[in-house]
């Protein structure tokens, strides 16, 4: 029974092994230069501390809900591959439509330029 | 499991929903072809969005008679929401006729206006053909979301964007109240399809008094009166229809609302006909008060996009009537109106679209002194309408309220009939006033910049001949409307 859970182990084990043993080797045999910039905690290239009331672009919006829009149509893929076999050649031919209508807005939205950050 | 994905693969039915989805097609198609074209071309926009109205109107014209069902039930296209649908594009057609010479002159010649009318359209239609609540909620989240952009398409007015803000808030907070009602049936009947929740209320009898039932049909109710803009969910209506594009506040106030109308009657017909008694005398109450608020505060209104906006909640109010009523007149009168309210209303605010100066600030009483010598054919236009919408024979306005009224009193609704016959008295006052302003008094303007674009006037003939057809002879329409109710 337990003995199906050994891959699982044995996963852990070398993924435990890889991230402890770069962060140890890095640090004995890694060359150091330490600046300013470095050292600072990240966060995504934004400066970390600042006033909580800045305003964002609107092209962030705007790539949030692109980003929202596609990522919901995989989603709607995952049930339908599941049961695929049994939605046959119209569950396919269901799927190319929704597909297409989203491939319609992905037209779009590209010719528009809203996927151009400048 | 596998029963269900048979079952769901046996019930479909694409000729349910084959009109909405061609125009839905010729929308998609039409996004597609705008972005290859340069910005501010427009006129091919309006042949194709018209050409797929057409068409479609074709294929829910040859459907007449031949109902069909498909989706397990989800969509009904019956003659009840063919000749909904019919509406709403005659609605949409003529909004679009009106539209391209008023965005040019305002300044915002875009093309993604057309392909929204036609989703709207669309949704609109899903509404009316809808026989499960996810097909109705569906649809009308489809005609919202294209009517909260088209409401606030002016991105550089104020009020324009205040009419799509508060469109969207309310709008979706209403929506709320609508979907919590349909959890709460759902809840209690353990069913979506409308047909099966009233067989369900009916053989337990004793889940009619129960709270959630109650509570359920209410919040459902408030749904559909906040999108037909009946008091006291009307408030949003005047400022979204101020400061919306004129040709969208037509096509708001038509389309939609007998859109909004199609889903409730059905929702109230096929789930609670055992719980009529109870509906009836709920909407007796908001059908009064609907006519009374709008009739009252539209007297006081000099805007006159605004005071057009309070009759249109005053009408929602005559439509109510026919709701309460409940009897085949009543229904087939609700069809009716609709259809006929639909040409005077757009005729009216296609004049509105002449009439108005870059910005509208002009469209006010004041600004309407003289109007009707110095421009013969919109005032008589004008006259028309307005008449009409005071429901003075022959006009569409008149027959519509006729069997409205006479529904109400064949039902024993004496008093509501007499109620909505003085409502309309006290309508003649603010209507007639704007005629008074046109003809009755001194042009301070010389109406110099009222150009005549022929496709406005096309609409503005449309609606007139529609105004008198239906109004003289309604006997062929309401034959119609007659075998589409259930």
């Amino acid at each position: 029974m337990l003995d199906s859970y050994l891959p699982i182990l044995t996963l852990i084990i070398i993924a435990l092994c890889f991230s402890i043993g770069s962060v140890v080797f890095s640090r004995l045999i890694g060359e150091k230069r330490m600046t300013e910039l470095k050292m600072s905690p990240y966060e995504c290239g934004m400066p970390p501390v600042g006033s909580a009331r800045e305003r964002f672009s609107v092209k962030f919006y705007i790539i949030a809900m692109l980003f929202i829009v596609f990522d919901i149509e995989v989603v709607f893929m995952y049930p339908w591959a599941v049961m695929f076999k049994r939605l046959g050649l119209f569950g396919f031919m269901e799927m190319g439509v929704f597909i297409l209508i989203l491939l319609v807005g992905y037209a779009y939205v590209w010719k528009k330029g809203a996927l151009e950050w400048e | 499991m596998n029963d269900l994905v048979q079952n769901a693969l046996l019930n479909v039915n694409i000729a349910a929903i084959l009109p909405s989805l061609i125009l839905v097609c010729f929308g998609m198609g039409l996004l597609l072809i705008n972005v290859f074209l340069p910005r501010g071309t427009t006129r091919h926009a309006v042949w194709i969005s018209l050409i797929g109205l057409a068409v479609t109107g074709f294929f829910v014209y040859t459907g007449w008679g031949n109902p069909q069902y498909g989706f397990n039930d989800a969509v009904a296209m019956d003659n009840f929401a063919a000749f909904f649908s019919i509406t709403f594009l005659v609605c949409a057609a003529l909004t679009i006729l009106m539209s391209d010479d008023y965005l040019r002159r305002e300044g915002y010649p875009v093309s993604e206006y057309y392909p929204l009318i036609l989703f709207a359209t669309a949704g609109a239609m899903w509404m009316a053909s809808g026989t499960d609540m996810m097909t109705i909620f569906l649809g009308l989240e489809v005609m919202s979301i294209s009517l909260y952009v088209l409401a606030g398409f002016f991105r550089g007015q104020v009020k324009s964007n205040e009419a799509g803000l508060k469109y969207f808030l309310l709008g979706a907070f209403s929506t709320g109240f609508l979907l919590y009602g349909m959890a709460l049936i759902y809840g209690v009947s353990g069913s979506t399809r409308l047909t099966e929740i009233g067989v369900y209320l009916k053989t337990h009898a004793s889940l009619l008094d129960n709270p959630m039932t109650l509570a359920g049909l209410v919040l459902l109710s408030t749904g559909f009166l906040f999108k037909i803009a009946a008091a006291p969910f009307h408030m949003w209506a005047p400022d979204v229809y101020e400061g919306a594009p004129t040709p969208i506040t037509a096509f708001m106030s038509a389309g939609p609302k007998a859109a909004a109308f199609a889903a409730f009657l059905r929702v109230m017909e096929y789930c609670f006909f055992t719980l009529k008694p109870e509906w009836t005398a709920m909407l007796w109450v908001l059908a009064v008060l609907t006519m009374v608020v709008g009739n009252v505060i539209a007297i006081r209104q000099t805007n006159i996009k605004r005071m057009l906006a309070y009759s249109s909640i005053a009408h929602a109010g005559y439509v109510l009537v026919g709701m309460v009523a409940a009897n085949e007149i009543g229904y087939s009168g609700i069809l009716f109106y609709m259809l006929a309210y639909t040409f005077m209303n757009i005729g009216a605010f296609a004049v509105l679209v002449l009439a108005g100066k870059k910005g509208e600030d002009n469209l006010t009483l004041e600004g309407l002194s003289g109007f009707g010598f110095k421009k013969p054919f919109l005032g008589v236009a004008m006259t028309i309408f307005l008449f009409s919408l005071m429901g003075l024979p022959p006009t569409a306005g008149f027959a519509g309220k006729f069997y409205i009224f006479a529904g109400a009193i064949k039902a024993g609704y004496i008093w509501l009939a007499v109620i909505g016959v003085l409502n309309s008295a006290i309508s003649l006052y603010y209507y007639l006033r704007v005629m008074v302003y046109m003809y009755f008094r001194d042009p301070e303007e010389d109406y110099a910049w009222v150009a005549m674009p022929g496709a406005v006037v096309v609409t503005i003939i449309i609606a007139i001949a529609g105004v008198f057809y239906l109004g003289i002879m309604p006997g062929e329409v309401m034959e119609l409307a007659k075998q589409a109710v259930f």
